[in-house]
Parts: C-alpha cells; structure tokens; sequence
C-alpha cells in the first residue's frame, strides 16, 4: 500500500466544523481496514487536536500520513503557544473561557487524552507564535 | 441487547434514529457530561446518558462508538445536532428520569 496522505483545514471560530477531520479521518481508516480500536483512538486524539485548536488555536491545519504500519499527524496552529506545557498535560488543567465550558469541553482533558491514545507525542510550541503536535500511532 | 430493545423495556422516547435502532449493539452504560472526559472514559458500544444536547456531543458519540445518547431529564437537542446525528446514524432517546434512576434501571436489564 503507498502512503495516503490527508489534509484538513480546522476553523477558528466555529464550534459546529470541530470533529469533521476526524470523522473523516475515521472514516477513511474505517475503509482502509484498521481495526476498530485504533480507528477509535486515532479519532479521539485528532478531535481533541481540533477541539484545541478553536478553542485557543484561532484554527489551524491537520496533515495525516497513513500506511500500513503507522498513522502520523501533524497538528499545527499560529495561536498563542503553551506558557508551560508540563502544566497543560495534566489531567484537569484548563483555561479554556466559561463560554467553552457551558458546551461541555474544558475539561483538563484534551492534551493528556491525546497522550492517552496514541503511542508517540511531541509538542512543538512557541509562546506567540504558536503550537505543532507531532503524534504517531503504530499498526500491533 | 439493541438499543430498540432498551428503548421498549424503559419506555424512552426517540428524538432520531429509531429506523437503525435495531443494528446498534450495547455494551455497558456511561453517565457524564464533560464531553473530553467521556470521550476519554466511555466504551465503545456504551449507552451514553447525558444532559448535553449539542452539536459536540454527537461527535464524541461518533468517535467513540457509542451505541445510542439518552438525553436524561428531558434535556433539550439542539436542532443542528438532530442534523448532524441523523447525518451519522446516531441514535437519540429521552427520558424524564435522571441519569441515576435510568442507570440503575438499565443495569437490570443489559
């Protein structure tokens, strides 16, 4: 199988748009015939990705890699960046605003969430400049 | 069990989805309401009670493979997310009770 590669533009603004890469990005795995449990996790850990990056990114762009053996994404934004990222993986850390939290999000739970499901994680960011999760989740 | 079976053993009532009831499978039972953290906790096949009727809440339900979404306490759907549950063959029930009386309910009969 050649490596497919998927990109999705994530709206800054719009609540309503969050979920449609990884929906699509299931979907996608979901045809190919990656198991159930990985579709789900892989799912799970791009909707955290663009849920954050409305929340505090102002949108941003999702690029994912997919072969036999391996699922990469990219998930970048030119928001504010991460003060203190060691802060922002722990479960229940959040500054999202009280208007994110009444839609039920702001949890604490996204960056540690998609720690959880997926096996490789790294956080490139910037204070300023902005935020590039690099994640990977392998084929057992 | 289905959920069309659950739907008729407690009595709830349908919002979408009743023609694909039949071909949901449940697989235990999840209450909760902030959405990363169901998504983080619930499994998939799990009958999902909740009071948060928006749009986001199909999603989670999308990507974790929730069986069905009982809005509990007569919450209200918002009309974008019937939309867009009815758009990804999630299906959607209500209930007067609370998600404590439905729980104990539902583990009689799963």
């Amino acid at each position: 199988m050649e490596p497919i590669s998927l990109h999705y533009d994530v709206s800054g603004t719009d609540f309503t748009c969050a979920g449609e890469a990884s929906g699509k990005i299931k979907k996608t795995l979901k045809e190919l015939g990656f198991p159930a449990s990985l579709t789900r996790n892989v799912a799970i850990a791009v909707y955290e990705g663009e849920i954050n990056m409305v929340i505090h990114g102002g949108g941003g762009v999702i690029d994912v890699v997919i072969t036999p053996e391996c699922i990469s994404m990219e998930l970048a934004d030119q928001g504010p960046g991460i003060p203190d990222v060691a802060l922002a993986m722990q479960e229940g850390y959040s500054t999202a605003p009280d208007n994110v939290r009444q839609l039920g999000f702001g949890a604490g739970m996204g960056l540690p969430n998609i720690k959880k499901y997926t096996d490789e994680m790294i956080i490139d960011t910037e204070v300023g400049k902005g935020t590039t999760i690099k994640l990977k989740v392998f084929v057992k | 069990m289905t959920v069309d079976v659950l739907q008729k053993e407690l009595g709830l009532t349908y919002l979408c989805g009743e023609s694909i009831a039949n071909e949901k499978e449940i697989d235990g039972c999840y209450c909760g309401d902030l959405l990363s953290w169901v998504m983080s906790r619930a499994q998939a096949g799990n009958v999902w009670l909740t009071v948060m009727g928006n749009i986001n809440s199909i999603g989670v339900a999308v990507l974790a493979d929730i069986s069905c979404i009982i809005l509990t306490e007569n919450a209200a759907l918002d009309e974008d997310a019937k939309k867009r549950a009815e758009e990804n063959d999630v299906v959607i029930l209500t209930t007067s009770k609370n998600a404590y009386q439905l729980a104990a309910e539902i583990s009689k009969v799963i």
